[in-house]
């Protein structure tokens, strides 16, 4: 069977980044110029040789995904249908040692968020969860689902890693694509991030994409937590899980997410990457990649959401809130992380037009999802 | 210019035309306005039937256009099948562009599922175009099942590269007896006119149009384009040589005989 742990043990953390490290300026030009890049552009496109070229950069990944998305940026939020969670996890408002307040919402709870949210004119949903198996598990996805689709064209899922025959039962109830991030690709240290919990194996979220791509699944969205390890070398080991996935699971479609560490539960977390550097992540990877999703969300500010939609986005959420419940009612304190652009979704559209974009709202139908097979 | 007739309809533009990729509504309209074009595709899955505020179909709304729907993003033909007849009932009309990629990455069309529901679809009363790879005997295959016209790519779609199976394209056009639409990987005005120059029926435009830095002036140069190679190719072009024809070197003896 095909597992990308074959690959991942072929590769050493410590051999990468010395790898990465090590690219000059003349490994940046060669990958600038090519017309396909492979992993190793990638490794110097990342790399701090990269810096001086980031205009450069820009200029690239821009026109590469006007070519392929057009002037087109796609609308998706979040809805949280639950805070309960088993896992300890160092960086997150939704750990089980942090005394927070548990829910999880009801039919009643979500049909408000429902009604919220679609007055939004939102059409794209994601789920999002934490992991709490025995109350939030497949039984309650399910009735979930069913409630929620009839109101949304596309359904995502960002919910603890499930096994295959689960995912086989939730996509044809009308789940388009499921978001799960490894955090880090450092398999020591992850050790220390995730110490307690089902989230503490690390091969088996590992593994979890090949799952999904064997049941199937539309579209895997992928991404390491930035603030943890070193953001090169992990950003390295997630376009090595891409291009193994793209290669395995070739009618599935891929997007990446760049989630920097927050503020949670009135912590202040360390996170070494500068703006600069984030730009030159997600230049990156559109030059690596020309038909993959790229996904900001709010946790980035304001003004370099402004600004960072024309240099290689195409998926953009908007008046999130990352508290169950949080769109019908106010409910701050269950919160997963503060957000930073606080704009409502109208606010964050008329920006987008503004730049000379089409905001889409729709762009998947749940006829497509009634007869699918794998 | 002969009008081209598809399926009993007559088309006055051989430029045929998409909706994706425009920064606006608007825009997109006097795009097409502007190209002349008659025949329009959009995505079923961008349009929001639930909503009266939809953002492509009102600016479609015009004499000018007949609409073609699509069946972009399913992955075989069941699901192809299930998404056709969801467009005829929404938009009131039984034709269809047919494409099936399983693939999301390229968007090539799978030739196997697309051949097995072009025949469900024709059964069922569809006037069905198929979005296909430039493969000749695929294309009399279809033909035979009953398309209404062929589709074959130029290039990869979006890549705006020309003409790259221009080989097989002259084998399609040579051989069809439906109509020869290229969709696909025209980038500029003069690939469409290449391909009409070479014989082909129409071409389909998107992407060239929909980022080009003015769509509505390059709307008319590919509608000028188009009309340029049709003429060409009705006037029937000079062949072309890459040498000079000198006198006769092989049979002037004969005329010292």
């Amino acid at each position: 069977m095909n597992s990308f742990l074959n690959v991942f043990e072929k590769h050493s953390w410590e051999e990468v980044k010395a790898s990465i490290y090590s690219k000059t300026e003349a490994d940046v030009r060669i990958a600038l110029n090519k017309k396909k890049r492979d992993l190793e552009d990638f490794k110097a496109l990342i790399s701090p040789s990269a810096a001086p070229f980031l205009e450069e950069m820009a200029k690239l990944s821009r026109e590469l995904t006007l070519k392929r998305f057009g002037n087109t940026i796609q609308m998706f939020v979040p809805m949280y249908l639950s805070n309960e969670c088993q896992n300890i996890c160092t960086y997150c408002g939704f750990s089980l040692d942090n005394p927070m307040r548990r829910t999880t919402l009801s039919e009643k709870q979500i049909d408000k968020e429902i009604e919220v949210i679609k007055s939004y004119g939102y059409d794209h949903i994601l789920l999002v969860t934490g992991e709490a198996n025995k109350t939030v598990g497949v039984d309650y996805f399910e009735k979930a689902i069913k409630q929620i689709r009839p109101h949304f064209a596309n359904i995502s899922m960002e919910v603890q890693p499930l096994d295959q025959d689960e995912y086989e039962k939730l996509l044809p109830l009308g789940i388009h694509g499921v978001l799960v991030y490894q955090e880090t690709y450092h398999e020591e240290n992850y050790k220390f991030h995730h110490p307690k919990g089902k989230k503490s194996n690390f091969e088996y979220r590992l593994d979890t994409p090949d799952r999904l791509g064997r049941a199937g699944v539309h579209k895997i969205g992928l991404g390491v937590l930035i603030g943890l390890e070193d953001w090169r070398t992990d950003s390295f080991f997630n376009a090595l899980h891409l291009d193994y996935l793209e290669k395995t699971y070739w009618k599935t479609k891929y997007s990446v997410s760049f989630p920097r560490l927050r503020p949670y539960a009135g912590k202040e977390p360390k996170v070494d990457m500068s703006d600069r550097e984030l730009v030159q992540l997600i230049c990156a990877y559109r030059i690596f990649n020309e038909e993959l999703e790229l996904t900001i969300s709010t946790r980035e500010s304001e003004k370099f959401r402004n600004n960072i939609i024309k240099l290689g986005i195409t998926t953009v959420s908007a008046g999130s809130k990352t508290d169950p419940g949080g769109y019908a009612s106010n409910t701050d304190a269950l919160e997963q992380f503060e957000i930073s652009d606080e704009r409502t979704p109208q606010e964050v559209a008329s920006m987008i037009k503004n730049l000379g974009y089409e905001v889409v709202w729709k762009d998947w139908d749940q006829a497509y999802e009634v007869v699918s097979d794998k | 210019m002969k009008p081209l007739v598809i399926a009993g309809k007559t088309f006055n533009s051989r430029l045929f035309t998409g909706t994706g990729k425009f920064s606006s509504g608007q825009l997109m309209q006097d795009a097409l306005l502007a190209s002349g074009s008659e025949l329009v595709t959009v995505a079923l899955k961008r349009i929001d039937l639930k909503n009266q505020e939809d953002e492509i179909l009102p600016y479609l709304n015009h004499s000018q256009f007949n609409l073609l729907p699509n069946t972009s993003g399913v992955r075989n033909a069941k699901e192809a099948i299930f998404a056709a007849q969801l467009a005829r009932e929404a938009l009131e009309t039984n034709w269809l562009k047919l494409e099936i990629h399983p693939d999301p990455k390229y968007l090539l069309p799978d030739p196997i599922e697309t051949l097995k529901a072009a025949e469900e679809l024709v059964k069922q009363g569809f006037i069905v175009l198929p979005y296909i790879n430039a493969d000749p005997v695929l294309c009399k295959r279809l033909e035979e099942v009953g398309t209404a016209a062929v589709m074959p790519l130029g290039s990869p779609i979006g890549s705006n590269s020309g003409l790259q199976t221009k080989a097989m394209l002259e084998i399609i056009i040579e051989q069809s007896k439906v109509p020869v639409v290229i969709d696909a990987g025209i980038g500029a005005p003069s690939h469409a006119a290449e391909a009409l120059e070479m014989g082909a029926d129409a071409v389909l435009i998107n992407t060239a149009m929909a980022v080009s830095a003015d769509p509505v002036k390059i709307s008319i140069a590919f509608k000028m384009a188009v009309e340029a190679g049709r003429m060409a190719f009705e006037a029937k072009m000079g062949k072309s040589g890459k040498e000079a024809v000198a006198s006769s070197p092989l049979t002037a003896f004969l005329d010292e005989l």
